[in-house]
C-alpha cells in the first residue's frame, strides 16, 4: 500500500519542483528584462540622441590618430601663416614650411588627393580648384564673398559639401578644409599620424630623417637630442614620465604603508591572537569604518588638510586599503596552523621569536601576494584618485580631456596608462607566481 | 674509534657553517631588501610630501578641521537633515542603479567572454587569446577615462558613467569567471555531447549550474566594488551622488550640512551592501548548494 503511494508522491513532488524551477528559470529573466526597461526610462535613453553630439564623436576620433595643418591668410594684411592645430607656438617658419605650401605672388597650396589646390591670389581672391567640379574662384571684401562659380553649377543648388552664405563660404572635401570669410581664409589639410612627437619646429632636429638624428647622435649630440624630446613643448615627454611615476608613487605608498599599519592592527582581531573580544570588535569595527568611508570622501577629508598633490591621493588609498587589509591580514592570521607556534614554543623561544618563526613564515606568502594584488588594482586606482587630487597621470588626462581638442594627447595618455597597467598587472603576477612556488623565498 | 671521530666531526662541522653561511646570507638579503624598502617608503613618502600643495606635518593637526566643520554645521542644522537626506535620496538611487546596470550589462557579456576564453569550452578556441587580451585591455583602462569621452560625445547623465563602468567590469569579471568555469568538471558537457547537444545547451546545462553559485557571489563582490566606482565618476561630472557631493562641498561654508547628508547616504549604503553582500556570499560558498 505504502509502496503504491510512494511513487505516485514522488512523481508529484518531482513534479512540483520542476513546475517551481520552470518558474524561477523565467521569473529571474524576467524580473532582469523588468528591471533594464526601469533602467531605460530611469537613464532617459531615448533622449540619449537628442543630447548625443555625433560631431564631437568625429572629432575625437579624427583627433585621436591624425593632425591637421592650417595655413590662414588674414585679408586685412595680406599675412599668411601656416600653424599645427592653428596653435601660436606652432607656426612653420621658412625653413620647416612643408613642401605642399609655395608661398609667393600667389600662394599655391596642394592639397594632393587627384588635383586639390588652393591658390590665394596676390589681389586678395582665392581660388580653389576641385577635381570633378571646377574651379571655384572667391573674392572676399568688407561687403562679403563675392563667388564665382564653374560653369555649369548652380549657386541655389549647391551639393552637401559646400556651405554657402553671404559673408562666409565653406568646403569639406576628403582632401581637407576650406572657409573663406571677409576677413580670413583657412585651409585644413589633414595627415595620418601625431605631430611633432619627437621634436618641435623649433628644433634643430625637425624634419630629418631617423638616420639623419641617428649620425647626429653618434657624432655627440646625444645629449642635445634626448633634451630636446624630453622638453617637447607639446606632449611634454619629461612631465608625462614624472606623472607616471608619480601615480606608482601614490599605489606604492598608499598600499605598503597600508599593509604595514595593517599587519599589527590585523593581530589585535584575530580570534586566536587577541583574547579580548572587546578590543577585536573595536578593531574590526575601525576596519569597517576605514573600508566603507569611501576613497572618495577620504580623498575630499584629506585634500582640505593636506592640500591638492599625491601625497594626499597616497594617503586616500592607505587609509581604505587599511581597512581592507586588515580584514583579509585577520582572516588568514585566523587560518594559521598552532601545530607551528607550539613547536617553536617548545624550544623555548620567547614570544617575538614565536611570531617571527612560528606565524608569519606561514602567513608572509598569503599576504605578500594579496599585497601585490592590490598594488597592482591600486595603480588603476592611483590614476582616478589622481583626477580628484591633482597628482600624476590622472591630472594630466583630466585636463587634456578637459580641453575638448587635445584628443591626441589624451590618446596618448590612454596608451601609457594602459601600459603602465598591463606592464603592474604582469609583473605582479610573475612575483606571485614566484611566492606560491617557491614559497621558503617568502621572506 | 678515535680514527673515526675527527672523520665524522669533519663535514658536520662544515654542515654547520654551510648552513650558519647560508643562514647569515639569507639575513644580509632580508636586511638589504628591507632597508631598500624602507629607504624607498620614506625617499617616496618624502618625494610626494614635497611636491604636495600642503605638507604632512603641518596639515596634519588640521586633519580633523574639515570632519568637525561639517559635523558641527550638521549639528547646527540637524532639524533640516531628515530633509536633505531625502532631497538627496534620488541621487543616490542613479548612483546604484548606475553600478547595478553597469554590473548586469558587464557580467552578462562577461559570461559570454569567459565562456570564449576558458579551454576545453570555447566555441572558438583560435580565438581564446585575443578574447584574453580584450579582456584585459577592459580591465585595464580607469573607468573615468572612458567616462569622460563619453560624456564628451553623449553629453551628461548617468549612460555614460554606465558604459564606463560596464566595461571595466566585463574585463573583471570575465577573468574571473573563466578560472571558476575553468576549473569545472568537464563530464557533464562531455555527457551533453554525447546526447547531441549543441553549445549553448552544454553552457546551459552542462557549465553554468556548476559555476552559477561562485559567479553569482563574484558579481556581487563587483557590484560592490561599482557603486564606490559610480560615487567617485559622479564627483567628476557623470550626475548621482557624487555630483551633488561634489556641489555641497565646493560651495564652501554654509552647505556642510548638505555634505553631511550625502557622507551619511553613501556611508549606509557602502556598508549596507558591503554587510548584505558578505552574507549572501559567505551562504552561497560554505552553506552549500541553494
Amino acid at each position: 500500500m505504502t509502496d503504491a503511494a510512494m511513487p505516485r508522491d514522488l512523481r508529484a513532488e518531482t513534479a512540483a519542483l520542476f513546475r517551481r524551477r520552470r518558474l524561477v528559470a523565467f521569473a529571474i529573466p524576467a524580473a532582469i528584462l523588468a528591471y533594464l526597461v526601469y533602467i531605460f526610462f530611469a537613464f532617459d535613453v531615448p533622449g540619449l540622441a537628442a543630447r548625443a553630439d555625433w560631431q564631437n564623436g568625429q572629432t575625437l576620433v579624427r583627433d585621436s590618430y591624425s593632425h591637421k595643418i592650417h595655413v590662414t591668410r588674414d585679408n586685412r594684411d595680406g599675412e599668411i601663416e601656416a600653424s599645427i592645430e592653428g596653435e601660436r607656438r606652432f607656426v612653420f617658419d621658412d625653413r620647416t614650411l612643408p613642401d605642399w605650401i609655395a608661398p609667393g605672388e600667389d600662394t599655391v597650396i596642394d592639397l594632393g588627393h587627384g588635383g586639390h589646390e588652393v591658390r590665394y591670389l596676390a589681389d586678395g581672391g582665392v581660388t580653389y580648384d576641385i577635381p570633378g567640379f571646377g574651379r571655384v574662384a572667391m573674392m572676399p571684401s568688407p561687403e562679403g564673398v563675392a563667388v564665382d562659380w564653374p560653369a555649369g553649377v548652380d549657386p541655389a543648388d549647391l551639393p552637401g559639401w559646400i556651405n554657402a552664405g553671404d559673408n562666409r563660404i565653406s568646403f569639406v572635401t576628403e582632401a581637407g578644409r576650406l572657409s573663406v570669410t571677409r576677413n580670413r581664409a583657412e585651409v585644413f589639410r589633414y595627415f595620418t599620424g601625431w605631430e611633432l612627437f619627437f621634436f618641435t619646429l623649433d628644433s634643430p632636429y625637425y624634419g630629418l630623417s631617423p638616420a639623419e638624428v641617428l649620425s647626429r647622435a653618434v657624432s655627440g649630440e646625444a645629449g642635445a637630442i634626448v633634451n630636446d624630446v624630453w622638453t617637447n613643448s607639446m606632449w611634454r615627454h619629461g612631465d608625462v614620465a614624472w606623472a607616471i611615476f608619480e601615480t606608482l608613487l601614490m599605489a606604492f605608498l598608499g598600499t605598503c604603508g597600508a599593509a604595514i599599519v595593517a599587519l599589527p592592527l590585523a593581530f589585535l582581531a584575530a580570534r586566536n591572537f587577541a583574547p579580548l573580544a572587546a578590543l577585536r570588535f573595536a578593531v574590526r569595527r575601525l576596519f569597517d569604518l576605514f573600508r566603507g568611508v569611501d576613497a572618495l570622501i577620504w580623498t575630499i577629508v584629506l585634500s582640505r588638510a593636506f592640500g591638492l598633490g599625491p601625497l594626499t591621493g597616497s594617503l586616500a588609498i592607505l587609509l581604505t586599503d587599511t581597512g581592507s587589509f586588515g580584514k583579509l591580514f585577520s582572516e588568514a592570521l585566523e587560518n594559521v596552523d598552532d601545530r607551528q607556534i607550539e613547536g617553536v614554543k617548545s624550544t623555548g623561544a620567547h614570544p617575538v621569536a614565536r611570531y617571527r618563526f612560528g606565524v608569519i613564515p606561514q602567513v608572509m606568502p598569503v599576504l605578500l601576494s594579496q599585497v601585490l594584488y592590490f598594488l597592482e588594482s591600486n595603480t588603476r586606482s592611483a590614476t582616478i584618485i589622481g583626477a580628484i587630487t591633482g597628482g600624476g597621470i590622472g591630472l594630466l588626462l583630466t585636463q587634456a580631456i578637459n580641453t575638448q581638442k587635445d584628443w591626441e594627447e589624451v590618446t596618448y595618455y590612454i596608451v601609457l596608462v594602459l601600459l603602465m597597467v598591463i606592464v603592474m598587472d604582469w609583473l605582479s603576477g610573475i612575483v606571485r607566481r614566484r611566492l606560491i612556488k617557491g614559497g621558503g623565498d617568502a621572506e | 674509534m678515535v680514527e673515526i671521530t675527527p672523520g665524522a666531526a669533519q663535514p658536520s662541522r662544515r654542515l654547520h657553517d654551510d648552513y650558519m653561511a647560508l643562514v647569515g646570507r639569507r639575513r644580509l638579503y632580508s636586511g638589504i631588501l628591507l632597508a631598500l624598502f624602507v629607504a624607498l617608503m620614506l625617499g617616496g613618502f618624502n618625494l610626494a610630501a614635497d611636491r604636495n600643495a600642503g605638507g604632512f606635518w603641518s596639515g596634519l593637526p588640521s586633519f580633523f578641521d574639515f570632519p568637525r566643520d561639517v559635523i558641527s554645521e550638521a549639528w547646527e542644522a540637524r532639524a533640516e537633515l531628515p530633509g536633505h537626506l531625502a532631497e538627496f535620496l534620488p541621487a543616490l538611487v542613479e548612483t546604484v542603479n548606475i553600478a547595478a546596470t553597469a554590473t548586469l550589462v558587464g557580467a552578462l557579456f562577461a559570461v559570454l567572454f569567459a565562456l570564449m576564453s576558458t579551454r576545453g569550452l570555447a566555441p572558438f578556441p583560435r580565438l581564446i587569446p585575443l578574447v584574453r587580451r580584450v579582456m584585459d585591455v577592459c580591465r585595464a583602462v580607469p573607468e573615468i577615462v572612458i567616462a569622460l569621452v563619453l560624456i564628451y560625445v553623449l553629453g551628461g547623465g548617468p549612460v555614460p558613467a554606465m558604459i564606463a563602468i560596464a566595461i571595466h567590469t566585463v574585463g573583471a569579471l570575465g577573468k574571473l569567471f573563466s578560472e571558476v568555469s575553468e576549473n569545472a568538471s568537464p563530464k557533464p558537457v562531455e555527457g551533453l555531447q554525447s546526447v547531441g547537444a549543441n553549445w549553448t545547451q552544454r553552457m546551459a546545462f552542462g557549465v553554468l549550474p556548476q559555476v552559477l553559485p561562485n559567479w553569482f557571489s563574484y558579481a556581487l563582490l563587483r557590484f560592490e566594488i561599482n557603486i564606490r566606482a559610480s560615487a567617485i565618476l559622479g564627483f567628476v561630472g557623470a550626475g548621482g551622488i557624487g555630483y551633488e557631493l561634489r556641489n555641497a562641498i565646493s560651495w564652501g561654508q554654509g552647505k556642510f550640512d548638505q555634505a553631511a547628508a550625502v557622507f551619511i547616504l553613501l556611508f549606509v549604503t557602502i556598508v549596507a551592501v558591503d554587510q548584505v553582500s558578505t552574507l549572501v556570499r559567505n551562504r552561497l560558498i560554505h552553506g552549500g548548494a541553494p
